[in-house]
């Protein structure tokens, strides 16, 4: 019995039918940590992709450091280290937070390259145009240059988040109940593996079929030229 | 707020270069240049490629830097006044110099994301702050000048570049400068819709008011809208005069060369 919910083990169907329920908590916490660790990352990406290009060495520089640093460790070790090693300083965070904060971060490294490579892509002729018409560098990136590169970044931003869906597993090293950490301890209590985690495979499978379609749809909505913000 | 107009500038000067050195790495571009121009005058720089012709525009634009020398525009120095070395200016300096000049480039370089009327309308909404209806207003004058006025509801892309090129010359007149500079504004149309560019320049061209300098491979035209031809090699005027000077009897054996070379 988990969260009050008892599973039957008469049969292969009663007892995958009797344990979704349980599952599909499980999924909630990993939509749930997908969506906040994804938008960490688009925002924290975003803000090393401009630091990135800041004329300055003395702050180009460092953050081109820290985002090798995070793409070139791997999410488990940064995870274990938010976890175990921060609580000995004073930073204690509920796990769950840990998680998200661990994906959103490693996850941020990826997205600033993503949106590197949008930005560097961007015509010079439109930012010399920009310059002529004598807009702020404020103006430039938001209504010329931000808006040429979404539609560009779409595509490989909808990867890297069907990315982290697949990697919200990592959470249940650090105690989050996300859908695999339910499913090995349903496995663990009845010596029933098959059933727990072939739902949990179907389950991912079905999150990402949405995500991917989801971006995909986006993808096409979106004008091609670019999205004209205000 | 402008710095006042430093010592030495005449006042019937609007541009001036003063021993002016651009360099891209080994190779310079503009070398030891003197340069002036007065308000209204139209003044068309010829010369083969790498001759530094473009640079003298992008300079006043304040897209390209330079190493020595100095360039004054309506009185304002490109580096800040007191400043040591040319173009230690800051950002707010740069931005002042630009309320002054407009510039209109070989590719155009429309925002393929706006629609004609938007591309007009952003910058003199944005950094004139005229509100929106006026400057719609006057966006829509602008394109009955350049005869685009329906198209105002059209992206770029749905443009012909002789009409993508009519449109940037209203979105640049739009922002009201002193300056025009055309860089090769017709270089990559195609023949046929060279002439429709051309006409718009040259109604242009009877502003008085309207100091305007063209860079162009286009003879003929340039013989018709100039008041002063610059011929420019090496990053230096080799020759300058009235259109039928440079033309007609050009004086140095690098113009004859060239002129002969282009007319071919």
């Amino acid at each position: 019995m988990i969260y009050g919910i008892h599973w039957d083990l008469h049969s292969p169907l009663a007892f995958a039918i009797s344990i979704l329920p349980i599952l599909l908590i499980g999924m909630k916490v990993t939509v749930e940590a997908t969506i906040l660790g994804f938008l960490v990352a688009l925002l924290l990406g975003l803000v090393l992709a401009l630091l990135r290009r800041v004329p300055l060495r003395i702050i180009a520089w460092p953050t081109a450091v820290v985002i090798e640093f995070l793409r070139d460790t791997p999410l488990l070790v940064q995870l274990f280290f938010l976890y175990y090693v921060l609580p000995k300083y004073g930073v204690t965070l509920p796990a769950l937070f840990t998680g998200v904060l661990a994906l959103g971060v490693q996850y941020s490294a990826y997205t600033s390259e993503v949106y590197r490579a949008g930005l560097d892509a961007i015509d010079r002729g439109q930012i010399e145009a920009a310059t002529a018409l004598n807009l702020s560098r404020a103006r430039l990136y938001r209504t010329i240059i931000l808006p040429q590169a979404i539609p560009r970044i779409i595509p490989a931003l909808g990867n890297y988040l069907v990315s982290m869906i697949k990697d919200t597993p990592v959470l249940s090293t650090v105690t989050v109940l996300e859908m695999l950490n339910l499913a090995q301890i349903i496995g663990d209590r009845t010596y029933r593996y098959l059933i727990p985690l072939s739902i949990v495979g179907a389950l991912f499978l079905l999150l990402t079929v949405i995500a991917s379609t989801a971006v995909n749809r986006l993808d096409r909505m979106l004008p091609k030229e670019g999205v004209p913000l205000r | 707020m402008s710095p006042p107009a430093e010592p030495g500038t005449a006042p019937d000067e609007i541009i001036r270069f003063e021993k002016v050195t651009k360099r891209f790495g080994a190779l310079t571009v503009l070398d030891d240049f003197d340069f002036h121009v007065i308000p209204g005058e139209k003044v068309t720089l010829i010369g083969p490629s790498g001759s530094g012709k473009s640079t003298v525009l992008r300079i006043l634009m304040t897209l390209e830097r330079f190493q020595t020398g100095r360039v004054e525009l309506d009185g304002i120095s490109y580096h800040e006044s007191g400043g040591k070395g040319p173009f230690k200016a800051s950002p707010r300096h740069l931005r002042e110099i630009r309320t002054r000049v407009g510039m209109v480039f070989q590719s155009f370089n429309l925002f393929p994301h706006m629609t004609v009327l938007r591309n007009i309308i952003e910058a003199p909404v944005a950094v004139l702050k005229i509100p929106k209806e006026e400057a719609i207003e006057r966006a829509i004058g602008l394109l009955d000048l350049v005869g685009l006025a329906e198209k105002k509801d059209a992206y770029p892309r749905q443009l012909s570049g002789g009409q993508q090129q009519r449109v940037a010359i209203a979105r640049a007149l739009a922002m009201r400068p002193r300056v025009l500079l055309f860089d090769e504004p017709t270089s990559a149309l195609d023949p046929q819709l060279v002439g429709e560019v051309q006409s718009v320049i040259r109604d242009l061209a009877h502003e008085h008011d309207l100091t305007m300098l063209l860079v162009t491979h286009e003879m003929r035209f340039a013989r018709e809208i100039s008041d002063r031809v610059c011929f420019f090699d090496k990053g230096r005027v080799v020759e300058q005069g009235t259109p039928s000077d440079i033309f007609g009897a050009p004086s140095e054996k690098r113009t004859q060369e060239f002129l002969r070379s282009i007319l071919d």
